[in-house]
């Protein structure tokens, strides 16, 4: 098992490898550069700025110092906030989106295993359907129209209740979370509801639940320890790369909820081109979200014998 | 009984027999079984008619409905479905000049001699009171001032005894109040409302131009006509939201069926492959998976558009589409590996092989239709993510160009107003949530017609 | 892997919960779009981190509460053809303590100036004498013509008479900075609370990047008799406007703008509506290069002719304060005597289609074709901007026949795009950097770098220079007035409107500040009327 995971992390590591050359040579392709601003520089600034940043050497040489730095842990300073290293952008606002995302997953996980485990079991019959379109309204209305509505209702219930029942935006406690923790969850919630429900229905009828059934055990241990252990296989296969991509993906919502998350600093550098922001950021989820697939695979093994990686 | 010598010719596999099953009926294949099945299910076969009354109404409902969902008209600017039509015809709109005009004189109960000068109309308020030494303040509300407690909104600080209100008069009572200023130019206690009707006025050129009357046909002033009629009202720049939601759709379906599909089949195929295999190929394969899953996706968005060679205001659809494909089929292929990972190992798979059953046969027929059902959700799910991912990509250049519409993007636009003009967010919305509606239950009906546990099953 | 450790501050109290109005604390919540990249203000560009700026930092002079230039750190001072002085009052300090004296001054201009700073708004110095030498490195900072004979005096020789120095210096990259506290900032000054030492009416206590910022009065500031508030909050920072209206709405801020889609609403809940302009001109700006059909001054007269701002701005836009426009030059500023607008009144295009068809055909005679190509609209990705281009576009179609795509861009494309002069047209909008017709009127200089469409015209160079050479303000002002006229005839630019901003505020502040120069909101010189409506 160590030895299998130290295996998978050198691999992780020449998959973030790839992952950051790929983003710095396409980063560099597209035309335009950071440096452009609402007014126009003169040559001499422009050159000053180029040699500040690095800019006026080859771009291979550019990319060799750039893998050194890295290599350092080092993500150089963001152009767009001048003084400002990307390490402590990251640092500061990465825990922001991590908590988030982190209650979102909590909050879709055990809510969409529960909604579709339930669905299956009604199968067809009035509980199937009522959550089939609340699933339905979960999806096909976007985040930013959810979160712009659940913000306005609260405001609505603030006022009715004469006080804050609970904050409209901002970060801090909580409470701040629990909105925005549910909009950004719920598409993800209803696609495992869906998901559980349909890998719920494989395991249903299976030979081995029907032996349990014949054998007397009580249905809630049929539940539990064969029908739901077999079906939620899925559901874990999609959590890991789910994570990584919502703690990094829910810019719409920070921007809406006023949280000083990562998400809305990188959708930003990648309009600004700024540079050193948008190789920090994609590096860092790239590795993120390569060490949560590692853990993801690590738990499925856990999970069910026959896939064990280490055979 | 004693032991049997077994010799060599024993083992000899037996001779074809073509006998040896006698149906009592006609033999049904798999998807002739499927297709009955599926027929039998009134969800599914009722979300398969939503799904062609839907393509219906983006490919036929243009011809139907034959209105330019581009034409712009900026006095009929969202409506609501069911607003009032009526319009007057009057003489086209000629700018105020007041100067000429001699200022109210002011009366005891009007001591600002705060008077409408003109009949008022959409085209325009005109307003006057007498001369001052301080400036005045003109606020126009669409509540009674003493309701709300607020003069409403400031339209100009004047040093004229005149003002030529203009912006956006739609056919409603509003309430003008002038505020004299004091010497620090705060508001002073002395104020006068004036309660006014605007009608909605329209020249006989503009009229001509619209179509609401023919060139020959003779108008006069003051005559009063109908508007041209917007079943579902119109958006923000006076367009004709039902011609809209029909072109429209025809961008959103097309990118929110074609993309889902072509990358989960990708991923389908991906994934299966390395499941099947195993060992290092799967590392490798899966390893390659995470790298593209982690691209920064708008970043590459904007590189696509770069490679196609897209030009200014070009319909970016297909560098769309083709970047949608090249960077979304990871996450299918991940659950399909895994789903093929854990069937791999199920008896009925041994079984097959056993019996001499080639590779390609297993995966096609044990391992894929196993793991329909969530292919089958994931195609669903990704129908609406497709439609919204295209809106955001054209609200920053990267997608369809305007005056083109799309579902998503109408969506985007109506969040704005959706308190004030709700139709605009509604319409298209609910467009979206009856393509998503209709996947879901065709998915469903198609998973439980192709599950072979189901199969002869009445 | 990279060490990055979970900081605590993830669930620590990065939220102020506080109100839009505290009466019993005496402070007062505003929100921000961004947060200002940086405040170094030798290097500061963008219109919040001047805001801030304006709260925490005191230049030589500020613009009064009655929008008149007012003595700051300066009692008082004389502008000369070749000089100019500032008598520096003695009572000015640091919030360490330590007086503010014109040494700080020479450093903060001296350090902007410098080529590895790379300041974009360097070239607001290049009216003093040898700053452009400095800012190109062939001169020493020190040699810039800045000097303190005294600590309490400052005196600057002039590279050329510039009548209207004094009113530059509002602009942010003319504040002080003591070069004892920027050198042990070690390249970090600005960037965090502490990396910035404050000799304004308050202090930036907490900053806590993407989330929210406090500023406390200031115990050292010299004019404690003219501010009343003790806390200034930046609880939010986000840019959606609906959200900002949210929070106004839970008395969370005491003011935020309106946008036109929320003006029945806030009618209705009997909100203080406000408007003001604050300065910034849209035109449409046409590429001038020849191989270009815009290059064409009867194409552009055929446009000019059928695009009726009246209507975009009262049908389309449909905000109060903006005001459809008729020229380069806003209604704001001031003439020789009067409003530049009273005295230059600029000339009215009234729409004519019939007309514009002939110039139309005149200018494919012209250009040798038989229609007219499609054109390309370049627009940004902001909704304004996108209604604005399909207005465009949609005219331009029904009156003319004339095709348009729209180059939908995102911020650094477009702007690289408007450099190489790859579009026909463009929608473009241009601020006030200091309080001169000026400002405005060099826009279209062939030497000028944000030419982007390219205009050249030897007629108009020599206008600019007059206006930027003369001393004399009646001279200067008919200069002015001639390159008004000089844009409408050869229809250079069409201007398309003034921006006006609506909104709300608590009826319990008071002397809530906007402003077209310098910082605006402005709430330093505010305070709270508890009993107030």
């Amino acid at each position: 098992m160590l030895k299998y995971a130290a295996k998978r992390i050198v691999l992780g590591l020449i998959t973030v490898w790839f992952i950051a050359s790929a983003t710095f040579f396409g980063m560099h392709a597209v035309p335009g550069d950071p440096l452009t601003g609402d007014k126009a520089l003169t040559p001499k600034i422009r050159a000053n700025l180029e040699a500040k940043y690095g800019l006026d050497k080859p771009l291979a040489t550019q990319y060799w110092i750039y893998l050194g730095n890295i290599a350092q842990g080092d993500f150089g300073i963001s152009y767009t906030q001048e003084n400002r290293r990307v390490n402590d952008i990251i640092r500061e606002h990465f825990p922001v989106s991590a908590t988030l995302g982190i209650l979102a997953i909590v909050f879709a996980g055990v809510g969409g295993v529960l909604w579709g485990a339930l669905t299956a079991l009604y199968r067809n019959r009035w509980p199937d359907v009522a959550i089939m379109f609340l699933v339905i309204l979960g999806i096909s209305v976007p985040s930013f129209v959810m979160a712009a509505i659940s913000q306005w209702s609260l405001v609505n219930l603030n006022q009715t209740a004469g006080g804050t029942v609970l904050p409209i935006g901002g970060w801090g406690s909580v409470w701040h979370m629990v909105t925005p923790a549910l909009v950004l969850g719920l598409s993800t919630m209803a696609y495992l509801t869906r998901l559980m429900r349909s890998s719920m229905l494989e395991v249903v009828n299976t030979d081995y639940v029907r032996t349990a059934r014949a054998k007397g055990v009580p249905a809630t241990q049929i539940f539990s320890r064969h029908q739901l252990r077999n079906a939620i296989l899925p559901v874990i296969t999609v959590l890991g790369p789910a994570i990584a991509g919502i703690t990094t993906g829910g810019f719409v919502v920070e921007i809406v909820f006023a949280i000083p998350g990562l998400g809305r600093y990188f959708v930003q550098a990648i309009q600004q081109l700024d540079y050193t922001v948008i190789m920090g950021t994609t590096v860092f989820y790239g590795a993120f979200l390569v060490f949560m697939v590692i853990l993801v695979d690590l738990i499925y093994g856990l999970i069910d014998p026959r896939v064990r990686v280490d055979q | 009984m004693s032991a049997t010598d077994l010799t060599q010719a024993d083992f000899a596999a037996l001779p074809r027999q073509h006998s040896a099953d006698q149906l009592s009926r006609p033999s049904l294949s798999y998807w002739a079984d499927a297709w009955r099945r599926l027929r039998a299910n009134p969800r599914a076969m009722s979300s398969l008619g939503l799904i062609l009354a839907l393509l219906a109404f983006v490919t036929v409902g243009p011809m139907v409905w034959t209105v330019d969902p581009s034409v712009q008209d900026v006095d009929h600017i969202g409506i609501s479905p069911g607003a009032d039509r009526q319009v007057t015809l009057t003489t086209p709109f000629i700018p105020w000049e007041p100067e000429a005009l001699t200022p109210p004189t002011p009366s005891t109960g009007n001591p600002l001699g705060f008077t409408l000068a003109q009949s008022a109309t959409t085209q325009s308020v005109r307003l006057t009171w007498a001369d001052q030494d301080s400036p005045r303040r003109l606020y126009r509300n669409l509540f009674a001032p003493e309701d709300t407690g607020s003069f409403g909104l400031p339209l100009a600080d004047l040093d004229t005894p005149y003002f030529e209100d203009r912006l956006d008069l739609q056919p409603e009572t509003y309430y003008y109040t002038l505020v004299a200023l004091d010497a620090a130019g705060e508001e002073s206690e002395t104020t006068a409302t004036l309660t006014i009707d605007v009608t909605r006025v329209i020249s006989i050129a503009q009229a001509q131009e619209r179509g609401l009357i023919q060139p020959d046909e003779s108008a006069e002033i003051g005559q009063t006509l109908k508007l041209a009629w917007h079943p579902l009202g119109t958006d923000y720049l006076g367009r004709d939201m039902l011609a809209r939601l029909m072109y429209g759709g025809q961008v959103s379906l097309f990118i929110g069926l074609l993309a889902p599909l072509a990358f989960v089949f990708l991923g389908v195929i991906y994934g299966s492959v390395a499941g099947f295999l195993g060992g290092p190929v799967d590392q490798a394969m899966m390893r390659f998976a995470d790298f593209v899953v982690a691209l920064p996706f708008l970043l590459f968005m904007i590189l696509f558009k770069v490679v196609f060679g897209i030009g200014p205001g070009e319909s970016g659809i297909l560098p769309m589409l083709a970047a949608m494909i090249i960077l979304l089929w990871p996450a299918p292929a991940r659950l399909v590996r895994g789903q093929i990972l854990q069937i791999r190992e199920e008896a009925y798979v041994s079984a097959s092989k056993l019996l001499g059953a080639t590779t390609p046969y297993v995966v096609g027929r044990h391992m894929l239709p196993n793991t329909l059902g969530v292919i089958l959700v994931t195609i669903t799910f990704q129908v609406p993510s497709a439609i919204f991912t295209e809106a955001f990509l054209s609200f920053i250049g990267m997608g369809v160009a305007p005056p083109t519409p799309s579902w998503g993007a109408m969506c985007n636009e109506g969040i704005k107003s959706m308190l004030t003009r709700p139709h605009e967010l509604l319409f298209p919305a609910m467009m979206i949530s009856a393509t998503v509606l209709a996947f879901n239950l065709l998915g469903d009906g198609l998973r439980d017609a192709l599950d072979a546990r189901m199969r002869g099953a009445e | 892997m990279i060490a990055l450790h979970y900081a605590g501050s993830a669930l620590s109290g990065t939220n102020l919960d506080v109100s839009g109005i505290d009466v019993k604390n005496n402070s007062v919540s505003i929100i921000i779009r961004e947060e200002p990249p940086q405040l170094n203000s030798s290097r500061a560009t963008d219109s919040i981190s001047g805001m801030v700026l304006g709260h925490v930092m005191e230049g030589l002079v500020r613009m009064g509460l009655d929008d008149r230039l007012e003595g700051a750190v300066a009692k008082r001072w004389e502008v000369t053809p070749t000089h100019a002085t500032f008598w520096l009052r003695k009572n000015a300090k640091w919030s360490d303590g330590k007086p503010v004296t014109a040494e700080d001054f020479v450093f903060a201009w001296q350090t902007a100036l410098k080529p590895e700073t790379a300041s974009q708004y360097a070239f607001l110095l290049f009216a003093i004498k040898n700053a452009e030498a400095v800012n190109s490195g062939e001169l020493n900072p020190s040699e810039l013509g800045v000097n303190a004979p005294d600590p309490h005096t400052l005196v600057i020789e002039l590279a050329r008479p510039v009548p209207f120095f004094d009113k530059m210096l509002v602009f942010p990259t003319f504040l002080p900075i003591r070069e004892d506290f920027y050198n042990a900032t070690q390249g970090r000054y600005g960037a965090d609370a502490d990396q910035l030492l404050y000799n304004g009416p308050f202090q930036i206590s907490r900053w806590i990047h993407g989330s929210s910022m406090t500023f406390e009065r200031n115990p050292h500031f010299w004019n404690q008799d003219e501010i009343h508030l003790d806390t200034i909050h930046v609880p939010y920072i986000t840019s959606d406007a609906n959200a900002s209206l949210n929070f106004f709405k839970d008395s969370k801020i005491a003011t935020t703008g309106l946008q036109a889609e929320n003006l029945t609403e806030a009618m209705r809940l009997g909100w203080q509506i406000r408007q003001h302009r604050d300065g910034v001109v849209f035109f449409m700006e046409f590429n001038h290069r020849p191989e270009r059909v815009t290059g064409n001054l009867n194409f552009r007269r055929a446009l000019q002719l059928v695009l009726d701002m009246d209507e975009l701005v009262y049908k389309v836009t449909k905000l109060p304060g903006y005001e459809p426009g008729v020229s380069l030059f806003p209604g704001w500023l001031m003439g020789e005597s009067d409003l530049l607008r009273k005295e230059y009144p600029p000339e009215k295009i009234r729409p004519n289609t019939a007309q514009a068809k002939e110039y139309l055909q005149r200018a494919l005679q012209e250009l040798g074709l038989s229609q007219t190509p499609t054109l390309v609209l370049l627009a940004g990705d902001n909704p304004i901007s996108n209604i604005q281009s399909e207005w465009v576009q949609q005219t331009l179609k029904t009156e003319l026949g004339i095709d348009v795509k729209i180059d939908k861009q995102i911020f650094k494309q477009r702007l690289a795009k408007m450099t190489s002069g790859d579009f026909d047209f463009v929608l473009a909008g241009w601020g006030p950097d200091y309080n001169d017709p000026l400002t405005f009127g060099d826009l279209f200089a062939s030497w000028n770098k944000n030419n982007r469409g390219q205009y050249n015209s030897p007629e108009l160079d020599g206008l600019i220079q007059t206006a930027q050479g003369q001393l004399d303000p009646g001279v200067r002002m008919r200069a002015f007035g001639d390159i008004q006229q000089h844009l409408i005839d050869r229809a250079v630019i069409l201007p398309m409107y003034e921006r006006g901003v609506t909104y709300v505020v608590d009826p319990r502040l008071k002397q809530l500040k906007r402003r077209v120069i310098g910082p605006d909101p402005d709430l330093s010189r505010a305070h709270i009327d508890a009993g107030g409506q």
